[in-house]
């Protein structure tokens, strides 16, 4: 054939070039999402044998409160009551943001709206210090200076809901500040001066203005804190106690899904029930982690309105 | 008048909260290296850990972090490089593409644990791989893949239209353009995401308890041959992370010395993540001055 007719008919070496490319990017993602899928296939598999295999009742392992996965109760089942885990974990998800909220607007407040550029570095760098911390760090700490702190000036053995949540505190607070800091530094620079020239203090106009305008970013800010502090796992796990009861009180000791998780998967045999109702409780991680991302989808779509 | 006082309480007690913010990190840096720099020697961080005794040391876990911190990053990088390319040059406005962020997304806010679970089903009982330092690293590697991915993407997308626009114009092909124009731009800003994420890499333990195992087995340093049982390299060997070694002997109590053997991993584990902090600094202000002749 002709040779100039064939290099005009033929792809151009940048044609195949992109092709190449397209093809490699493409297979990445691809891989990446199906890493997601199958995270999610394998774990809700498994979570869900404990319910079709092992034929636990669904409602009774949400609300039950005996949970010993290798003892049957009276009527020859197994003691399947994850209502404690699920107690705990949101026991310490919820104190730990309580916690840490006031604090991190005011140091995102201070960050954007008060603090010289000095100040503001000096902040952004302890936050990302305070990120930088290993979890197990932030659980030995926890153990060697919170769970005697709360043991002798609060009370109880020192190991239960309110350590965990003193741990998770700093533990979500870098998270839910630099989120916090974005979303204030997003609201227009002419709403605060529109406000100034009206004659409100900067006070007024934090309150009134700036925390009014960005509360769809704080709120996005404060979920993803809970959703850190309820899939967070050795930290809580080496300060709560690990009592698989329901918890009476903030200072008893207690238990979360990730404790019981980290504590249990070794000491269970693949296949048996005690094993599944642990997947059981995985998925309950899972889906919480999902349900926090759709709130946040929804925060952000009814923040863009 | 009632205004101004207003004002300046809130905006005092605002300051108040940013101070205690940062005598927080100081009470717990000064708490960890106070108690933790003491126990630090060269014996502490070359010798094997002991299980029943006191005197020992965390040399093979640190060994192991590290190699399990290259191993993942020698895997998630090209990955993520590939992904965040995708997200920020060719990506499509289309379903996939939204589906993709999602999945992103959702990876990301995973807890670390479930990672780990997922990682010991599917690489230490489905495929056999036993507790191993691959498992581990692959383990890692779902944890580590959507911030990375994020973050070059980001770094990428900070790269003026212009830069492909001038590529374009020259006749290279997308491909080209992205791997030899926009690319070296944006390195200095996808380096310092690396380190930044080495350094959470580094002390993650929950993902690994379950896969890199909780067993330090003893390693020959003289031995460098991969395919070895006892050489460092070995991939298929257990392999106890300094980490999780702080986890373990915490929460199984036999160590007799174990709050001094976990303050002083705990010092090494922050010196070493504070050190990841600079270094990514200064390697991504140096390349930024030297790729872009910035003065």
């Amino acid at each position: 054939m002709d040779p100039i007719k064939e290099k005009i008919q033929s792809n151009s070496r940048e044609t195949r070039q992109d092709l190449f490319g397209k093809i490699i990017t493409y297979a990445c993602i691809t891989l990446i999402v199906l890493v997601v899928l199958s995270i999610f296939i394998f774990v809700a598999s498994k979570g869900m044998a404990t319910f079709f295999v092992n034929k636990a009742n669904f409602w009774d392992f949400l609300s039950g409160k005996n949970w010993n996965p290798s003892m049957l109760d009276s009527n020859g089942k197994p003691m399947l009551g994850a209502l404690p885990m699920i107690t705990g974990s949101f026991g310490v998800t919820i104190l730990a943001v309580l916690f840490a909220t006031p604090f991190a607007i005011g140091t995102a407040l201070y960050m954007t709206e008060i603090a010289s550029g000095k100040g503001e570095r000096i902040l952004q760098s302890v936050i990302e210090l305070l990120v930088g911390i290993p979890s197990v760090v932030y659980g030995f700490i926890g153990l060697s200076v919170i769970v005697p702190f709360v043991r002798n000036y609060i009370g109880g053995s020192g190991y239960g809901i309110l350590s965990g949540s003193f741990v998770l505190f700093v533990m979500v607070l870098p998270t839910v500040t630099s989120m916090t800091v974005d979303s204030l530094r997003a609201v227009p620079r002419f709403y605060k001066e529109a406000s100034l020239a009206l004659g409100a203090t900067k006070w007024q106009t934090i309150y009134k203005v700036i925390l009014r305008s960005s509360t769809s970013g704080i709120l996005t800010a404060i979920i993803f804190g809970m959703a850190r502090a309820f899939g967070e796992a050795l930290a809580v796990q080496m300060v709560i106690g690990n009592a698989a009861v329901m918890p009476t009180g903030l200072l008893s000791s207690a238990s979360t899904l990730t404790s019981v998780l980290t504590m249990g998967i070794g000491n269970t045999v693949m296949g048996t029930v005690a094993n599944n109702a642990l997947w059981s409780l995985a998925l309950i991680l899972l889906l919480m982690s999902l349900f926090f991302n759709i709130i946040v989808r929804l925060i952000g779509r009814k923040g863009r309105m | 008048m009632k205004t101004k006082l207003q004002n300046k309480i809130a905006l005092n007690i605002i300051r108040i909260i940013a101070a205690l913010v940062v005598v927080i990190l100081l009470f717990l840096l000064g708490d960890i290296l106070i108690s933790g720099v003491p126990h630090i020697s060269w014996h502490f961080l070359t010798s094997a850990s002991q299980s029943f005794e006191s005197g020992g040391g965390i040399g093979i876990q640190l060994f192991n972090s590290v190699y399990l911190l290259l191993l993942t990053l020698i895997i998630s990088f090209p990955i993520s490089l590939g992904a965040g390319i995708f997200l920020s040059e060719y990506a499509p406005k289309n379903l996939f593409t939204s589906i993709v962020r999602m999945a992103i997304e959702v990876l990301s806010s995973l807890p670390s644990v479930v990672v780990g679970l997922f990682g010991f089903l599917l690489f230490v009982v489905q495929f056999q791989m036993g507790f191993s330092i691959l498992s581990g690293a692959i383990a890692l590697t779902f944890f580590n893949l959507p911030l990375l991915t994020r973050n070059i993407e980001e770094s990428l997308r900070a790269v003026p239209n212009l830069q492909r626009e001038a590529g374009m114009s020259l006749g290279l092909s997308k491909w080209r353009t992205v791997t030899r124009v926009i690319l070296p731009e944006a390195l200095p800003g996808i380096i310092t995401g690396v380190v930044l994420g080495a350094g959470r890499v580094f002390g993650e333990a929950a993902a690994l308890i379950y896969t890199a195992g909780q067993s330090a087995t003893n390693i020959d340093f003289g031995n460098w041959n991969p395919f070895n049982a006892t050489s460092p390299l070995n991939l298929m060997r257990p392999a106890e992370t300094l980490a999780v070694h702080i986890w373990k002997i915490n929460s199984e109590g036999v160590m007799p010395d174990a709050s001094a053997v976990s303050a002083g991993a705990s010092a090494v584990l922050i010196i070493v993540v504070l050190l990841f902090n600079i270094f990514a600094r200064i390697v991504g202000n140096s390349l930024y001055r030297k790729l872009t002749a910035t003065k």
